[in-house]
């Protein structure tokens, strides 16, 4: 797909389907679930970050009147692999492994007494020495958070365990000769810190356990097939014998791809014979959920006097929490890919720390990773004393890039993203004193994947559409807008629905920016399917072939006569054609397309306060099409506040003994509408040849620039390189001190 | 713990329930009226989603004790329709795609509803720092802002 | 005939960068580099994504490769 295309419907900014509900409080999200008969589960949770437990006893908490059940590790089948590793985070084994870590689940017949009980569960730890920061975790006498845990991926295989549970690295040309030919080199080691997702609901599910029948989950997550997947593999259940529905989800940002809930819930009500809710508060959501990786990022690049950068190297350490596999991989191969540069090379080191299992976050692994090398190319511009954005757009990645990961790149929007941020309003506002301005560039993968799709055609024409992607941002709208434009009828006569695990076959969840990418292309095929049972249909009717019957508009033609039939006609006459209709569409999508950002970022820095305030903020990327460009926008829009949030304000403060400190949205302080001027989004559209309508996914790049924007416009602002985050008015005001 | 008998006015309508001493009006909304549209964010007053108003006055419900509506005229995000007929606000909030998960949309919408009926010509800044007890962690409030101006000048005639 | 290219770490048990395969699935692709090379396991390369022509397959077994196809081995990625 080289040409814009005209569309009927595509492009439209309509009504989403499920506004009403959501607009009136109609809309069921995760803890709005009760059944008859249930009963509430709690978990008790470590007040150590990290230690050995040496015994649980119930048997007070059970002796309260009202509990029902308990459940522990114990209560799982043996596990193996990573299945283990989800299991340990969700019960802990003999050794809590971070503050908040859960050890005990309970069950009572109200929330209270569940509360009460957690009281008298009598715990024995033997506390041990917190590691906490990925330079006291590499140490050679490090205390170990794994005693088994040895290196992968080291040229020699290790003898001794260590907290390192890998390294990887990726290599393209000669950094070395590379440098050797740079006049400018810029080299410096930045930090990011632990951070959270901040999704507004906490994570719920109400559960019924049912022996002989069909156990059943409603919960909130991004993926509902897989919760059926990791609850069954836990609880060594057959698949067809949970069944799983997707509430309203409130937010997850990646946080909600992985589970921590619901076998828990599942165990208490087989226990208690009853169905169970669990609904986590705020301080659990922040101590036992997410978190996004911390990191300590070493950057090295270099250019020539002409703006030829000639080689860019990292050294990358991603915090996994307490069990292995941050996303530093991912790391390692998005941090320069907005570059075409001869010579690369990365190292990346996957490191365990007394914090919790991280979880995917938005882009994971690029925000961290991009922050250092966008900020060390900001840097080197200035000194080589070239615009940042020309110097990016002179060095920018661009259809057939070699990336150091190993393809190359197809068609990408990059250069449209610089030169749109070049043109745009902000970038020609003044700056007064006191202000700065940053530009980065982000990149991500995006992905595609199987996708599961129904259209179940009604008598009166209309269509239900059943797909299997939970809706986190208004995909339905979307659905509903692709399957109208290749109908060829109006939107509203299509209902998207989110079916539960029965009434579809797999889909994986909603993540890696790929629901409007291959859920979409899924629901296009299940279109194609229907027009194609009802030209059948009409052919039957006409006594002519199928292939002489075209659709337009929503009607079949009759290309031997002049017969027309709508497919309310022909839906409605189906049960004499052969019965009813329903089209369907379960793929694996293949060839998702990279989505480029590129973001402006004006602030001010109070200097006797450290305060940074964001004057004006620019967001461009590349949508390949932007089916419902309000949500698009919004996903922009929503990406670079995160973002902002994690450049500015948020991070988890933990205490000298291994404690989070702040447990609430008052201190863990997400942006505010009063922190925050309009962002202006601008769409680039460079179509993505793999998909019918050009979709690339758009949910993760947004976040990826904020970090060096405004980690860059701060350092302007006040003439200090900036290398930590966040830049919250103490961290300020230390850099501030520091060089006066 | 004896349950507390509480006579009380929800969206207009005479209601009674019972709650324990330390039942949050939340909860007992959530829980023992069934009224799930307000949401908990998280339970200590920071985030906004469980915004309602006790006799005009905008409150999280979260902070308020079931048995302090004794007496008070509660408004839920329930309320603000009216029949089937959706508010300017509601309309305008999916006139301007101003939700994205929508888990804090009813809190904001109440509180909106509560910022223009105290000034019904805000500036942007006003309506920044009147709902910034309001978290939105998916739209970065551009949009939420633009529906709320947007509210604001139809509700003046306007637009 | 299709070029493989390797990622530094699985040169390691190939001890070359690149070479070359006649396969016009990606199924007997993998048999034949794992026939090629002692070292490569199968069990290896089915734990890794893979691109073909640039578009990345996290699940690959039936794609077709073309005489010109450029084929490398990745990492699995996920997103959020």
């Amino acid at each position: 797909m080289s040409e814009a295309k005209e569309y009927k419907y595509i492009g439209q900014r309509s009504i989403r389907p499920d506004g009403y509900d959501k607009v009136t409080g109609r809309a069921a999200y995760g803890a709005d679930m009760s059944l008859p008969g249930m009963v509430w589960g709690k978990i008790l949770r470590s007040p150590h970050a990290h230690a050995n437990i040496k015994s649980i006893d119930t048997s007070r908490a059970e002796a309260l009147q009202g509990v029902l059940a308990v459940a522990t590790f114990a209560d799982f089948p043996a596990q193996k692999g990573a299945s283990k590793d989800l299991a340990t985070n969700i019960l802990a084994n003999d050794k809590a492994l971070y503050h908040g870590h859960a050890i005990v689940g309970l069950a009572a017949t109200t929330a209270d007494i569940a509360e009460r009980a957690l009281e008298l569960i009598d715990v024995v730890y033997e506390v041990l020495t917190p590691v906490m920061d990925i330079r006291d975790a590499i140490k050679a006498d490090a205390p170990l958070i794994d005693e088994k845990l040895m290196t992968v991926g080291l040229a020699e295989a290790p003898t001794s365990a260590s907290n390192v549970a890998a390294r990887q690295e990726f290599k393209k040309g000669d950094v070395e000769a590379g440098f050797a030919e740079a006049d400018v080199i810029v080299e410096r080691e930045y930090y990011t810190p632990t951070i959270h997702q901040g999704y507004i609901e906490p994570h719920a599910c109400t559960v019924s356990y049912d022996e002989a029948g069909q156990s059943m989950i409603w919960c909130c997550t991004q993926g509902h097939f897989d919760v059926r997947a990791q609850t069954a593999g836990i609880l060594g259940m057959s698949l067809s014998k949970l069944k799983v529905i997707a509430s309203e989800i409130g937010g997850g940002f990646g946080g909600k791809t992985t589970i921590y809930l619901e076998p828990v819930a599942l165990v208490l009500s087989r226990k208690a014979g009853r169905p169970v809710k669990m609904v986590m508060n705020r301080d659990e959501v922040l101590k036992a959920t997410g978190p996004g990786s911390a990191s300590r990022n070493w950057i090295k690049v270099g250019a020539k006097k002409d703006g030829t950068i000639t080689a860019m190297q990292a050294k990358l350490y991603y915090e996994a929490g307490a069990f292995k596999d941050s996303p530093m991989m991912m790391g390692c191969m998005t941090a320069f890919t907005p570059y075409d540069v001869d010579n690369m090379y990365l190292e990346g080191y996957d490191v365990l720390v007394n914090k919790p299992k991280v979880a995917a976050y938005r882009a994971p692994g690029a925000p961290q990773a991009e922050y250092a090398a966008e900020m060390a190319v900001s840097e080197l511009a200035n000194k080589l004393g070239i615009d940042q954005i020309d110097l990016r757009i002179q060095n920018a990645a661009k259809e057939g890039t070699q990336t150091v990961y190993g393809p190359k790149l197809k068609a990408v929007g990059l250069v449209e993203c610089l030169e749109a941020v070049k043109n745009s309003p902000q970038y020609k506002a003044p700056l007064k004193a006191g202000q700065g301005r940053g530009v980065a560039s982000g990149f991500w993968f995006n992905i595609g994947g199987q996708s599961s799709v129904v259209l179940n055609m009604t008598p009166d024409g209309t269509g239900i559409l059943v797909e299997g992607s939970p809706d986190i941002g208004g995909s339905r709208a979307s659905m509903q807008l692709m399957v109208a434009e290749e109908m060829g009828m109006e939107p509203a006569l299509f209902r998207p629905i989110i079916g539960d695990t029965e009434n579809l076959a797999f889909s994986q969840g909603t993540g890696g920016s790929r629901t409007t990418f291959a859920t979409g292309m899924a629901c296009i095929e299940a279109a194609q399917d229907v027009i194609r049972q009802l030209k059948e249909r009409a052919a039957a009717v006409w006594n002519v072939t199928p292939d002489q019957v075209e659709w337009a508009e929503g009607v079949a033609i009759n290309t031997a006569g002049d017969d027309k039939l709508t497919c309310a006609q022909i839906c409605k006459g189906a049960e004499r054609t052969g019965g009813q209709i329903s089209g369907r569409g379960n793929i694996n999508a293949r060839g998702a397309g990279p989505s480029f950002a590129v973001h402006l970022c004006d602030v001010e820095v109070d200097k006797e306060t450290g305060k940074v305030d964001v004057l004006r903020y620019t967001a461009a990327q590349d949508a390949g099409k932007a089916i419902h460009p309000s949500y698009v926008e919004g996903q922009l829009q929503g990406g670079a506040v995160q973002g902002i949030g994690w450049a500015l304000n948020e991070e988890y403060v933990y205490n000298e003994d291994g404690l989070l400190q702040n447990t609430g949205f008052l201190d863990y302080r997400i942006p505010l509408a009063s922190d925050l001027p309009m962002i202006d989004a601008i769409i680039i559209e460079v179509p993505n040849s793999f998909h019918p309508f050009g979709v690339r996914g758009v949910g993760e790049s947004g976040i990826i620039p904020p970090l060096a924007a405004c980690g860059m416009a701060v350092s302007e602002a006040i003439d200090i390189q900036i290398v930590d985050l966040p830049c919250s008015p103490p961290n300020v005001l230390k850099v501030i001190q520091e060089n006066s | 713990m004896a349950k507390i008998h509480v006579n009380t006015t929800i969206n207009g309508e005479p209601t009674e329930f019972l709650c324990d001493p330390n039942d949050t009006l939340l909860n007992v909304l959530r829980y023992n009226l069934e009224l799930t549209g307000t949401k908990e964010g998280c339970g200590s007053g920071d985030c906004g989603a469980c915004s309602v108003t006790v006799n005009d006055r905008l409150v999280c419900a979260c902070l308020v004790l079931g048995a302090e509506a004794e007496g008070a005229e509660v408004g839920t995000i329930e309320g603000v329709a009216e029949a089937n007929q959706l508010s300017v606000i509601q309309t305008k909030f999916l006139e301007h795609a101003a939700l994205q998960c929508g888990i804090c949309t009813p809190g904001l919408i109440v509180s909106t509803q509560e910022l223009l009926k105290e000034n019904p010509k805000p500036t942007e800044e006003e309506a920044r720092y009147f709902l910034a007890g309001n978290l939105c962690r998916c739209t970065g409030y551009d949009k939420v802002i633009k529906a709320v101006m947007d509210s604001a000048e139809t509700l003046r005639g306007e637009a | 005939m299709a070029t493989v290219i390797f990622s530094t770490e699985l040169q390691e048990f190939t001890g070359e960068g690149k070479t070359n395969v006649d396969a016009r699935v990606y199924r007997d692709l993998v048999t034949e580099l794992v026939a090629r090379y002692d070292l490569l396991k199968k069990g290896q390369l089915a734990d890794m994504a893979v691109a073909i022509d640039g578009v990345i397959i996290v699940d690959p077994l039936l794609e077709e490769i073309l005489p010109d196809s450029e084929v490398h081995f990745l990492h699995f990625v996920a997103g959020g």
